[in-house]
C-alpha cells in the first residue's frame, strides 16, 4: 500500500465536521419545526455554529496538506 | 464621517497586508548550510524523479496556482508587475517582472540580478559568483527541479540551467505565497505581487462604490434607494441588525464602520478570488493577509476592553484563588490569542481549500488523459470535471458570503465580550 496517513486523516476530520454539522443542522430544522416565527434567527445561529465546526476541519486538512 | 473611516479602513488592510505578506515568509533569512550536502543527493534522485514528473501532480499544481505570483493573469496573458526586491549584502533591486521574459506557466528565460522567475515567483540563485545584471538562460525550460533530503525533509529544490551548469536557488521568498510562512531563503520581497495588486483594485473598487452611494443618499434624502444603492443597503442593514446590535448593545455605532470594512474587504476579495481566468489571486486564502485581519481584530477588542473584560481574564471574581491561579487564568490568556488565531485558520483555511477544490476537480481532465490517453481520457475527464467544478464554484459563492459573515460576526462577539460592563 503506497500514499500517506495524511489523507486518512483528513478523512477522519471530514467524517468528525459531517456528524457536528449534521447535528447542527437536524437540531435546527427541529427547532425551526417547532417555533416557525423564530426560522431567521435560528438559521443565522446555525450558520455561524456550522461555520465554527467548519473551521476546525478545515484546519486539519490543511494541516494533513504539510506533514 | 463613517464613510471616510471605512474607505480609510480599506486602505489600512491594504498596506499592513501587503506589508506582512513578504516579512512574514521571508523572516528565516538564514544562508544556505545543507547546499553541499543536497548537491550530492539530487544527482542521485535525478533518475527517479523524471519518471515521476511525466504524470500530473495536482497537489504541486494546486499548491502553484494558490500562491502569490509576481505576475497577473489574465487568460491567456500576463501583465508583469514591479518587482522590489531586497538581499543583505547586495542591497535593493528594482525592476518589472517583464525583464524575466515570461514564458508559459510563468517560467523567466531571464535571471535578472542573480534573481530568476520560477512558476511566477521569484527566486534567488545562491552562488554569488553568478553574472549579475539581465542574463538569458539556458533553453525553453531553464529550470531543473529535483527532490532533496534535507534534516529528513523531502524539500524542492529548483536550479537554473546557464552556460550548461547548474545554479540552485533557494525556496521563494514567500513560499507557497506565504500560505504557511516561508522556506530558508535569503532575500526579501516586498514587490507587488498579484495579491496586492487585487487588494488595492478591491479597495479602489469599494471606495468608489461607497462614496457613490454616500452621494447618492445625499441628492435623494428621505427618497426610496435606487440602483446599487438599493442592492447594498439590505446587506448593510442586515450587518446593523443582526451583527452589530445584538453583539455591540448600545455602542454599536462605534464599531458599525470596522465591522463595515471588514465584511466587505473579505466578501469583495472571496469574490474575486473566484472569477476564473481574471488572475484568480487567493487573497484571502493567504495566511499572511487573514493574519493582519485578525491582528487587528486583536488589537481593536484589547484596546477597548473594559475593566470588567480584563477582570474575567486575569482574576475570574467567584473562583477559588488556587483555581484562578492554575487554571483560568492560563486558560483564559491562551483563549485571547486563540480567538483571533481561529478567525485567521477559519477564513485562510476555508478558501485555499475552496480554490485547491476547484483546481483538484479541474486536474481531473489531465488525469484521465493520463490514463487512458489522447481525445477519449480527455472527453471522460472532461465530462466529469465540469459538471463537478461548476457545484463546487457554486459552494464557494455561498462560501464566499459565510466566511465574511462569520468573520464579521466573530469579531462583533469578541468585541462585544470585551466592552461589556460589568453587572454582578
Amino acid at each position: 500500500m503506497t500514499g500517506s496517513l495524511a489523507a486518512l486523516g483528513a478523512g477522519l476530520a471530514v467524517i468528525g465536521a459531517g456528524i457536528g454539522i449534521g447535528l447542527i443542522g437536524g437540531r435546527a430544522m427541529e427547532g425551526i419545526a417547532r417555533q416557525p416565527e423564530a426560522a431567521g434567527d435560528i438559521r443565522s445561529n446555525m450558520i455561524l455554529m456550522a461555520a465554527l465546526v467548519e473551521g476546525a476541519a478545515l484546519i486539519a486538512i490543511i494541516l494533513s496538506f504539510f506533514v | 464621517m463613517d464613510k471616510y473611516f471605512v474607505v480609510f479602513s480599506f486602505f489600512f488592510f491594504t498596506v499592513f497586508a501587503s506589508l506582512m505578506l513578504p516579512v512574514n515568509s521571508s523572516a528565516q533569512g538564514h544562508p544556505v548550510e545543507h547546499n553541499e550536502q543536497s548537491h550530492d543527493l539530487h544527482k542521485k534522485d535525478h533518475t527517479d524523479n523524471h519518471a515521476e514528473e511525466e504524470g500530473f501532480n495536482t497537489a504541486a499544481t494546486a499548491f502553484h496556482h494558490i500562491s502569490d505570483q509576481n505576475i497577473f493573469n489574465i487568460g491567456p496573458f500576463h501583465i508583469p508587475l514591479p518587482c522590489i526586491l531586497y538581499a543583505p549584502g547586495k542591497g535593493l533591486s528594482v525592476f518589472s517582472s517583464s525583464k524575466f521574459d515570461i514564458g508559459s506557466h510563468g517560467i523567466g528565460h531571464n535571471a535578472v540580478d542573480g534573481y530568476v522567475l520560477y512558476e511566477g515567483s521569484v527566486r534567488r540563485i545562491v552562488d554569488p559568483d553568478f553574472p549579475q545584471g539581465l542574463v538569458k538562460l539556458d533553453g525553453e525550460h531553464p529550470f531543473d527541479l529535483q527532490k532533496v533530503q534535507i534534516n529528513g525533509k523531502e524539500k524542492e529544490q529548483v536550479a537554473v540551467l546557464y552556460n550548461n551548469k547548474n545554479y540552485n536557488t533557494l525556496a521563494k521568498s514567500t513560499l507557497d505565497g506565504g500560505v504557511m510562512g516561508g522556506g530558508i531563503t535569503n532575500f526579501y520581497d516586498f514587490s507587488i505581487t498579484k495579491n496586492v495588486v487585487s487588494m488595492i483594485l478591491m479597495c479602489l473598487f469599494l471606495a468608489w462604490i461607497f462614496i457613490k452611494i454616500a452621494r447618492m443618499y445625499k441628492i435623494r434624502r428621505g427618497k426610496e434607494p435606487r440602483g446599487i444603492q438599493s442592492f447594498m443597503e439590505p446587506i448593510f442593514l442586515f450587518i446593523q441588525e443582526e451583527v452589530s446590535k445584538p453583539f455591540l448593545g448600545d455602542k454599536w455605532e462605534k464599531y458599525q464602520p470596522f465591522l463595515m470594512a471588514l465584511f466587505f474587504f473579505i466578501l469583495s476579495l472571496n469574490l474575486f478570488g473566484q472569477i476564473p481566468f481574471l488572475g484568480g489571486a487567493n487573497v484571502t486564502g493567504n495566511i499572511s493577509v487573514t493574519l493582519v485581519l485578525a491582528l487587528i481584530v486583536f488589537i481593536v477588542t484589547n484596546l477597548n476592553g473594559k475593566k470588567a473584560y480584563w477582570k474575567h481574564i486575569f482574576w475570574m471574581p467567584g473562583v477559588p484563588a488556587l483555581l484562578k491561579i492554575f487554571i483560568l487564568t492560563p486558560v483564559e490568556i491562551m483563549g485571547m490569542f486563540i480567538k483571533p488565531l481561529t478567525l485567521m485558520l477559519r477564513l485562510g483555511a476555508n478558501i485555499i481549500a475552496g480554490h485547491m477544490t476547484i483546481i483538484a476537480f479541474v486536474g481531473l481532465i489531465f488525469i484521465f488523459r493520463h490514463q487512458f490517453g489522447g481525445a477519449v481520457g480527455t472527453g471522460v475527464g472532461f465530462g466529469m470535471s465540469v459538471p463537478l467544478t461548476m457545484f463546487m464554484m457554486a459552494i464557494e459563492l455561498l462560501v464566499a458570503f459565510i466566511q465574511a459573515f462569520v468573520f464579521t460576526i466573530l469579531t462583533a462577539s469578541y468585541i462585544g465580550a470585551a466592552i461589556e460592563e460589568e453587572h454582578h
